[in-house]
């Protein structure tokens, strides 16, 4: 409004005229004292922090650094904290100051330095003060609270540049400060010890036993012992939270009488839950709860104590109806990791009820996301379908922010508990009805491949979508999944004179127009399969592939597929298209894309799903495939490594034997050969272990797009023998048909069991276009006779690249060999040029190559050309090949 | 394991009006200051959104907000998603309680005018995101201590008026 801006304009004025006095104060012939120096640096600090640009005032406020009154020092710290830029300059100079500070052994200086560092807290400062700190904390004389200060300045470096703080004789000397007699000393030390014992588990191992007396001192003495440590009646809640935090780094303790009397702590803990409160502040109950929760936190992380996990249980049922909202909120929250607890997971379920209800009543937005969240960590077999319901319900009036998430849930849900599967079709297309923008790619693919696996369920599906089209207004994620399932199963249905094939097709066409250019090209896709389900109305298809809005569409992708498939379907013979527009064969099992996509929405760790923490606690138990001590991020990172795959494809572009993967339980090798349009592979799975595997199971997934209708890569395996001895080799063939050109390699996909851990592991397969190549020998003429022929912009890819590698003239020669395309001598006038020709056979077409690789040495510098009459071949191509110099 | 990244760790602190005015920004995480000013924007908008039946506690991006409303001043902290949201709330609480002790019943005022007051008790109770000193006493006698030098009258009248 006018009047805003008018007094931000005013503002404006009279900080431009602050800032020019004190810049004439800073430049002025008189030196200024210290006291003024520390008015004008101070008045600089109040207009930055009102959100203007400073942009001088930095020597002003380094001088007051020097400054032996505390107060200019003081303000000189704080300019600096705040206002820190990298002026290497400057920083030599704050440095020296520090370094003053620290040595001058005034318990108020160093404080003021440690301040400095923490609140900077750079790399710069890490280099300078990372290994003076650990001195002055264990130092017999330095002051309590010069202690403290020190503790979590190192911790603040720590996390900034762990490699430049050094483990040394001064740690087992932190571990003791759990000891000290100053509880703000040991505040500060324990969270110092939690951070750096979380890296280094095993140096920081008998803090256990430490902490675990110091906790059962805190929690048995009475409300008054601790006296300025005691808040609201509640003694030390900070630092017992501190305790319990670093007991959740370590599994739980191995001594029997540590063990019993860190028992005894948390059961005194919820003991004092059900006390009647000593006040009835909420400072006093928030407190108090602070401590339970992080209780319970660690009664859920050692998941160990039948009984404490049931009593937790129980405890926060209460909070579940308690009129507090943040303690409801916090009880949805804790109760969700309590159901991922084989021990209380049933204990859980007993609160549904309640938690329903939350999701219906709770007025804040932020709750009923935790509602949802536990309503999803309780669901089994059990009240999968009531919970399934509960959430479409919710999904109705949810927040938009939620609804992708809730979508996801439920179809993840639906088909993890589903017993009927014309429950699961319904509650997917439930989920696009009501939420169809929120429905992402992965869950509407899944529903299809779930359809195409289980023929029990194509003709419910097939009628259902046919029924959910009927709508007016249908999302057109609806019109996809119905055209993908009726261009599949439309026949399962055709009897019925309602939907007969004529009444399908119009059914869908009627939707084309409102779609978008994808969903478009599906449905071109439908029309072709009906062609070879439904001949009587293959005119009429014709007919609409033949009109001037498909034949000429500004898109291409829709102008391609209306030619081909008109084309198709005029010349192939009934056989042809048969085989052509067959049924989708059945998708390989494998995890649910969907479960990946949550993960990669919440994060690895968050989505909770019991089985899955069991699999990873079992194989944290056996440390099989990782080292030793699995720790946190080696757990999370073997989570990524499950379902991302190894790809080193181009390893194998110019060789076709070799070793494909290793680690230390598997080694994969390879040996194949190809002629022609046709191949044959011979894998390798070699145990390196003693122990067998079980149930070993490696998959060829063709490729990821199932929605090539038709195949461009045949492959054809034989399952191989489940159980694989200690140190022995079983083998599998892979029978190989290139029927068209085709971009991504297959993937290999291999699941078994070893030592009661699930091994689940991808790799590419390198079956790659140019394995498909005949080398074609031609004159010079002729080479260039072509290469002109060769000339539209589209035919062309090139690409210039650094050398990888040394640029030597044999090796580059046997690669290109190796490629598979004949090497020309003597065709470039250049000689240090090097040329090749050759033909990639596929079942349908013959594709006739053409390439140039122009190396310059002085530069380092690759120039490949490839000339093909396909545009996709020639980029295809042109990849593979730049990835080998 | 222990999957926790930064156990315990404040990552910023912001105080700010029910205008929506920032009268306090303290950050445990190194962030550019565009950046900050981006952050600061959302969240102040985020949580005077909020009506006053909700709970203290929102999700945002991977980090937890904890907020509570004393007089006209919201005092937001950002934790993470697995620390102690009750504790935190009473981090704010004896925040509050130390600067009401140095100023005698803290406004709005005070810590515009001694907004150099109110960092360094804050500094004195937390450090790198870390409470460092839970005892009233301690805390703020360190600031008392080196109270030595009062700023006069004429010194405020001298700051930008808003």
């Amino acid at each position: 409004n006018e009047e805003g801006c008018k007094s931000k304009e005013a503002e404006i004025k009279r900080i431009n005229k602050e800032l020019a006095n004190i810049r004439s104060k800073f430049k002025g012939d008189k030196a200024l004292d210290g006291y003024s120096k520390k008015k004008y640096v101070c008045k600089l600090l109040f207009i930055f922090l009102l959100g203007h640009d400073i942009d001088f005032g930095h020597m002003e406020a380094v001088n007051l650094l020097s400054s032996n009154r505390y107060t200019e020092k003081q303000i000189g710290y704080l300019f600096i904290s705040v206002l820190v830029n990298s002026n290497s300059e400057l920083i030599r100079l704050i440095n020296n100051a520090i370094k003053n500070d620290l040595a001058s052994r005034n318990p108020t200086f160093m404080g003021l330095a440690l301040h400095c560092i923490a609140n900077v807290g750079s790399r710069e400062m890490a280099e300078a003060f990372a290994g003076e700190i650990p001195k002055i904390l264990v130092a017999g004389d330095t002051m309590d609270s010069v202690k403290q200060s020190a503790a979590l300045c190192l911790l603040r470096l720590y996390r900034t540049s762990p490699d430049l703080v050094p483990m040394g004789d001064w740690t087992s000397r932190v571990v003791h400060l759990l000891n000290d007699q100053h509880l703000g000393v040991v505040t500060a030390a324990t969270s110092l010890i939690t951070t750096l014992a979380q890296k280094n588990p095993e140096e920081f191992k008998t803090s256990v036993s430490l902490a675990v007396s110091r906790l059962s001192r805190i929690v048995t003495s009475a409300s008054t012992d601790l006296q300025d440590y005691t808040y609201y009646f509640v003694p030390a809640p900070w630092l017992s939270v501190k305790l319990l935090r670093l007991l959740q780094c370590y599994p739980p303790p191995e001594d029997p009488a540590v063990r019993g009397r860190l028992t005894e702590c948390l059961e005194t803990i919820l003991n004092k839950a059900q006390e009647p409160p000593k006040s009835k502040k909420v400072q006093h109950s928030n407190a108090k709860n602070a401590v339970l929760f992080e209780a319970i936190s660690l009664i859920i992380h050692h998941d160990s104590e039948p009984n404490l996990l049931v009593r937790a249980c129980n405890q926060l049922g209460q909070f579940l109806q308690h009129r507090e909202t943040n303690l409801r909120y916090l009880a949805l929250e804790s109760m969700c990791t309590l159901a991922s607890s084989e021990f209380s997971h049933e204990a859980v379920k007993t609160h549904i009820e309640t938690v329903i209800n939350a999701l219906k009543t709770e007025r804040d937005v932020s709750v009923r996301q935790r509602a949802v969240d536990l309503l999803y960590a309780m669901c089994d077999r059990s009240n999968a379908q009531q919970i399934v319901a509960e959430m479409l319900n919710y999904l109705e009036t949810a927040d938009y922010s939620i609804r992708e998430e809730i979508v996801l849930k439920v179809a993840i849900l639906a088909e993890k508990y589903a017993v009927d599967y014309t429950w699961y079709v319904d509650t997917i297309l439930n989920l696009i009805r009501i939420a169809g923008d929120y429905v992402s790619e992965e869950v509407w693919y899944r529903v299809i491949q779930i359809v195409i696996n289980r023929d029990d369920v194509q003709g419910y599906a097939a009628k259902t979508v046919f029924e959910a089209l009927q709508a007016p207004a249908c999302h057109e994620n609806l019109v996809k999944v119905g055209g993908y399932i009726l261009g599949e199963f439309g026949n399962l249905i055709a009897g019925d004179p309602r939907s007969s094939p004529l009444i399908q097709f119009n059914l869908l066409h009627s939707k084309f127009h409102l779609c978008s250019v994808p969903t478009r090209a599906l449905l071109l896709s439908t029309y072709i399969k009906f062609v070879n389900l439904f001949p009587e109305i293959k005119t009429t298809i014709q007919d609409v592939l033949r009109s001037d809005s498909q034949l000429k569409n500004a898109d291409v992708e829709l102008q391609q597929r209306a030619v081909e498939y008109l084309r198709l379907s005029t010349i192939a013979s009934t056989d042809i298209l048969a085989t052509v527009l067959e049924e989708m064969p059945p998708f390989p099992e494998r995890e649910s894309s969907i479960l990946a996509k949550l993960k990669k929405k919440k994060g690895p760790g968050t989505v909770t799903d019991l089985e899955e923490i069991k699999k990873e606690r079992s194989s944290d138990m056996n440390g099989s495939a990782e080292p030793a001590s699995v720790n946190a991020s080696a757990v999370v990172s073997l989570k990524t490594v499950l379902i991302s795959v190894v790809d080193e494809v181009w390893k194998f572009v110019c060789k076709n034997n070799g070793v494909l993967f290793e680690n230390q339980l598997l080694q994969i090798g390879l040996k194949s050969e190809f002629r022609q349009n046709l191949g044959r592979m011979f894998i390798f799975y070699g145990n390196k272990t003693s122990t067998q595997f079980l149930n070993f199971t490696p998959t060829v997934i063709c490729s990821d797009d199932f929605l090539n209708y038709i195949l461009c890569l045949n492959l054809q395996t034989k399952p191989v023998d489940p159980t694989v001895d200690g140190g022995a080799q079983v083998q599998q063939v892979v029978n190989i048909e290139c029927v068209s050109d085709f971009m991504e390699a297959p993937i290999l996909n291999i699941q078994f069991r070893y030592g009661g851990t699930f091994q689940n592991l991808s790799v590419k397969l390198p079956i790659t276009l140019n394995k498909f190549f005949q080398p074609t020998e031609m004159s010079s003429q002729d080479f260039f006779q072509r290469w002109k022929q060769l000339s539209n912009p589209k035919q062309e890819v090139q690409n210039i690249f650094k050398a990888k590698h040394p640029m030597d003239a044999e090796i580059t020669k046997a690669k290109i060999i190796g490629f598979g395309s004949a090497l020309l001598e003597e065709v470039d006038p250049n000689p240090a040029n090097f040329v090749g020709a050759g033909i990639i056979h596929t079942k349908t077409t013959q594709i006739g190559c053409l390439l140039r690789l122009e190396p310059n040495l002085q530069a380092q510098m690759y120039r490949l050309t490839l000339r093909t009459s396909k545009e996709a071949v020639s980029q295809r191509l042109c990849e593979l090949l730049s990835e080998q110099f | 394991g222990c999957l926790r990244q930064q156990p315990g760790k404040i990552h910023f602190i912001l105080l700010f009006s029910r205008q929506g005015k920032l009268r306090l920004q303290k950050w445990y995480t190194t962030l550019p200051e565009k950046e900050k000013k981006k952050i600061t924007r959302e969240i102040v908008q985020i949580i005077l959104a909020r009506n006053q039946k909700t709970s203290s506690f929102v999700d945002w991006k991977d980090l937890k907000l904890v907020y509570k409303r004393y007089a006209s001043l919201y005092f937001c902290c950002a934790i993470e998603d697995q620390d102690n949201e009750l504790l935190t709330l009473e981090v704010v609480h004896r925040y509050v309680e130390l600067l009401d002790r140095y100023f005698g019943n803290v406004c709005e005022l005070d810590i515009i005018f001694n907004f150099e007051k109110a960092y360094f008790i804050l500094d004195e109770f937390i450090m790198g995101g870390e409470v460092q000193e839970t005892s009233k006493k301690s805390a703020v006698k360190a600031i008392e201590d080196s109270d030595m030098l009062q700023e006069t009258v004429e010194e405020y009248m001298n700051k930008p008026a808003f």
